[in-house]
């Protein structure tokens, strides 16, 4: 294997695996910090037992998110030096930005709220984990900005003595649309992660009739906000796919198959395309629809694949600018079937609210919904990164050109399997604390003292 | 504001990022290294994790700043040393990673192994970070051969040299110290004085090998790659380093710890005066060495992150700080004060 490939491989592996925790991350940080606001507020000490129960998930998950963001951070220069290079004068600020508002905030306010109880004021205490809220959430607003500034490159010259791109107006950066429509959609996606989970969560210990009060007030808290961030992610995702069609319209095509220039266009409800990834065998459409969703009007003409391919041609020189079309095609499908299964499950949960839900059969299905946003946040961001190939910056940089010219295949075989195996280690015993704690309920995540709480974690009291 | 001039201020930036980090962290790191040979009962393990607890994190970011903020004003130096250092990076994030994993998973499972290897993962992830930035920095100072497309030509064994591997073991037992002086400030009883024996220990083998380094440096000529003369500040490192002894057997810990800081914020300020205008220097031919105008970002650039700089820098030393300020507190092993 050539070391582009195997740069690639590693990149996509660690950077989704990155991104499996990243959303619940963002989203469960603003439950904790409401239900904490509610035991500030009310005294309550459901509402207390209820943000130290999700905090205590909360952090077995924020652990890794850092841990595996440290290597994010380095992997541009170690891997993509020659992006790195070129890209260096506009990318990098977005970046230092991000580690100097938010990640100093998030890190420091979480050791402020993990040991902080009964150390500083209760308000000071309360305020820390909102810093980790706002703290979490600015640092995806500033990645975002900078992966928005690949797909759509903006406020910048290049530079053909010094080879490389340069700012010329960080304010177009930071005002980039689509780096704010990937933070919409995000954020968004954070939230409804968060709210399946907790759904999730809930219905299991209901089912079980343990601890009835707080799982029923997580549990309807979790409804509301599952189903209004799922809204917003369905339209985030709409207002997002339709700047793709403007700006990366060969993204477009490929995420939905659509291989001939046509007007109207139809949509693919299922397309069967042949091994190569890149060409279609047999399909399934619906009329007009593909033109509405592109440019909310059901007549405008969608170009396809080749058509834009051509023209690419005659722009950048002879290549293949088609991305790899089944795999574009069907993250996407299964994003979209994984959002609109949300919806709707969030708005058959507000109906069922106002019944005796808990004692429902169907309850005990419900534990399974938590699987469902990360198949889409997974499937979001290939579609997103593999439909942009050929290309790591839209339109001036390719992969090709962008990795680290000096590593050799066994230096990346080294690292490669280095993360594999350690990161497959950390998610066992990741997964493995977050069903214990997720199972022993409250009681155990109210312990405070060394010996105690490990000892009685499991043994539901 | 010229070119030059905020070519210059980010290089004083970055060294200020590099300085920070390694006075914060590297008490850290010598906490976590201490670790398994310090604490005897969990509890007291739990103690020492606590001392660290609350800021490590906060501490490590000081790291992913310095690498932003390379990244942002020095793009070539960014893409050129972590690319070139490839393997040794991947070993200190995998050291990092375990680390981090194991202070905040270490005590959600009571069972004695569980507890046992993450301990361990603290203490091994802690010298391998420790022992890489060492070697990294001292191969910096060093020089590497670079050619003359600022591209790396060595590999990992071209970092294993003699100066090298020594600027590894010495930044390994100067962590160790100035952690177990921090320990001595913030522990109390039994732990106390323990640390305190571990410490003396420690001073000695941190001495020997700071002035083995610090006179290699010398006749090798290491000191004259830049156009600075380092003049009296590798001396007075030393000086703070002597003075730490004292401090040890009369048993001041505030003041020990105050001169452990000192020979790391001076040990530094060493490594960027002796290679100033340079970033990184080419062993192969000095031509081909990165210096802060060569690699530097626009004047556009530097100027946006200037003000981002110097709005933000500031507000996170204030409230970092407050942090340290807000849990001063000695930390005993008695159960009913931990918490984790
Ligand atoms: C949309 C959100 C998002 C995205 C796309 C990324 N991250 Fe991330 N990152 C976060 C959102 C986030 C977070 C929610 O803020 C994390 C997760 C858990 C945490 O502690 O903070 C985090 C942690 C985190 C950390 C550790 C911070 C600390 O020590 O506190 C670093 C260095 C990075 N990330 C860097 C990156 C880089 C270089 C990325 C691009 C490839 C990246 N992240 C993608
Ligand atoms: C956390 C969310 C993200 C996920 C899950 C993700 C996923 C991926 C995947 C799967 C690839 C491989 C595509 C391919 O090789 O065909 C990729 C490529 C890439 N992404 Fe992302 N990405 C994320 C965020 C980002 C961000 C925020 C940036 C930059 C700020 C970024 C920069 C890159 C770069 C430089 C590549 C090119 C390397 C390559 O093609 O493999 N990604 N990403
Ligand atoms: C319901 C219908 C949905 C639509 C129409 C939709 C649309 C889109 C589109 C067009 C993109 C690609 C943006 C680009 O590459 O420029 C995208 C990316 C993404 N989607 Fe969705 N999406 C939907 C649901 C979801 C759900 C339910 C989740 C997760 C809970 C999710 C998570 C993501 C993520 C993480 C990305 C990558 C980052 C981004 O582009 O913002 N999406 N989505």
């Amino acid at each position: 294997m050539d070391p582009i490939t195997l740069s690639r491989w590693q990149f996509g592996l660690t950077t989704v695996y990155h991104f499996l925790f990243v959303p619940l991350t963002l989203g469960l940080s603003w439950f904790v910090a409401y239900f904490q606001t509610r035991y500030y507020q009310t005294k309550d000490e459901n509402f207390r037992k209820m943000a130290k129960f999700w905090g205590k998930l909360f952090l077995i998950n924020f652990a890794i998110g850092v841990v595996t963001g440290i290597v994010q951070e380095f992997q541009f220069g170690m891997n993509w030096s020659e992006y790195s290079r070129f890209v260096g004068d506009i990318f990098g600020a977005p970046l230092a930005v991000e580690a100097l508002m938010a990640f100093f905030l998030e890190s420091t306010f979480l050791g402020v709220w993990i040991f902080g109880e009964g150390r500083v004021s209760e308000k000071v205490h309360l305020a820390s984990i909102w810093l980790v809220a706002i703290g979490s959430n600015l640092s995806a607003l500033w990645i975002l900005l900078a992966n928005g500034w690949m797909q759509h490159p903006v406020g910048f010259v290049i530079n053909e003595a010094a080879g490389r791109a340069e700012l010329v107006d960080f304010f177009a950066l930071v005002t980039n649309p689509k780096g704010w429509l990937f933070f919409w959609h995000t954020i968004a996606a954070g939230l409804a992660t968060a709210s399946f989970l907790i759904l999730g969560v809930s219905a299991y210990h209901l089912i079980r009739k343990q601890h009835v009060e707080i799982f029923k007030r997580s549990f309807q808290a979790a409804t509301i906000v599952g189903l209004i961030s799922s809204t917003l992610v369905f339209f985030g995702g709409h207002t997002n796919g339709q700047y793709m069609f403007e700006t990366q319209p060969m993204k477009f095509s490929a995420i939905e198959a659509h291989w001939e220039t046509s007007q109207p266009a139809e949509f693919s409800i299922l397309t069967i395309g042949d091994l190569s990834g890149k060409r279609e065998v047999w399909s399934w459409r619906m009329p007009k629809v593909l033109s509405f969703l592109a440019c909310n009007n059901f007549d405008c003409e969608v170009r396809g694949v080749y058509d834009i391919q051509a023209e690419y041609e005659a722009t950048y020189g002879a290549g293949d600018y088609i991305p790899l079309m089944v795999v574009t095609y069907w993250t996407f499908r299964f994003m979209m079937a994984m959002g609109l299964l949300m919806m709707l499950i969030a708005f058959l949960f507000l109906l069922a609210l106002r019944g005796k839900y808990e004692n429902a059969k169907w309850m005990k299905w419900v534990p399974w919904v938590i699987v469902l946003p990360y198949i889409a946040n997974a499937s979001g961001w290939i579609l997103t990164e593999m439909g942009r190939q050929p290309w790591i910056v839209q339109g001036l940089l390719t992969v090709q050109d962008a990795v680290s010219p000096n590593l050799t295949t066994v230096d990346l075989l080294i690292s490669l399997i280095g993360y594999v195996v350690v990161y497959g280690t950390l998610a066992g015993a990741m997964v493995y604390l977050m069903k214990k704690y997720a199972i022993a309920g409250p009681d155990a995540a109210m312990h405070e003292s060394v010996d105690v709480a490990p000892a009685r974690v499991g043994a539901d009291d | 504001m010229s070119y030059e001039f905020l070519q210059i201020l980010w290089f004083i930036l970055i060294a200020v990022l590099w300085i920070g980090f390694f006075f914060l962290e590297g008490f850290d790191f010598g906490v976590g290294m201490l670790l398994p040979f310090l604490g005897k009962k969990d509890e007291e393990r739990r103690a020492i994790i606590n001392s660290i607890g609350s800021v490590w994190d906060g501490n490590e970011v000081w790291l992913l700043t310095a690498g932003g903020a390379t990244f942002a004003a020095f793009p070539h130096w960014y893409a050129t040393m972590f690319s070139g250092f490839y393997l040794a990076l991947f070993l200190l994030l995998i050291g990092l990673i375990i680390r981090g994993i194991a202070f905040e998973y270490r005590s959600k499972d009571s069972n004695p192994k569980w507890r046992h290897t993450f301990d361990w993962m603290i203490a091994i992830g802690s010298f391998l970070a420790a022992l890489l930035l060492g070697a990294a920095f001292a191969n910096l100072a060093r020089g590497v051969p670079i050619n003359e497309n600022m591209m790396f030509t060595g590999n990992l064994f071209t970092l294993l040299n003699p100066y090298g591997l020594l600027g590894g073991v010495t930044t390994v037992t100067i962590f160790l110290l100035h952690g177990a002086n921090f320990l001595g400030l913030k522990l109390e009883g039994e732990l106390r004085e323990r640390v305190n024996v571990f410490a003396k220990k420690l001073w000695i083998a941190a001495t020997v090998l700071y002035i083995i380094l610090g006179v290699f440096t010398y006749i090798a000529g290491f000191w004259q790659h830049g156009i600075v003369n380092p003049g009296f500040v590798p001396f007075a490192a030393v000086a703070v380093l002597l003075a730490t002894g004292y401090f040890l057997n009369n048993k001041m810990e505030g003041w020990a710890f105050i001169m452990t800081s000192l020979n790391i914020v001076l040990t530094q300020v060493t490594f960027f005066t002796m290679t100033f205008p340079n970033v990184m220097i080419s062993s192969t031919n000095p031509a081909f060495s990165l210096t802060i105008y060569n690699a530097s970002s626009s004047q556009y650039t530097l100027t946006v992150m200037s003000i981002v700089a110097l709005i933000f820098i500031p507000i996170v030393l204030v409230y970092q700080g407050w942090t340290y300020y807000m849990f001063r507190k000695r930390i005993s092993s008695d159960k009913k004060n931990l918490v984790y």
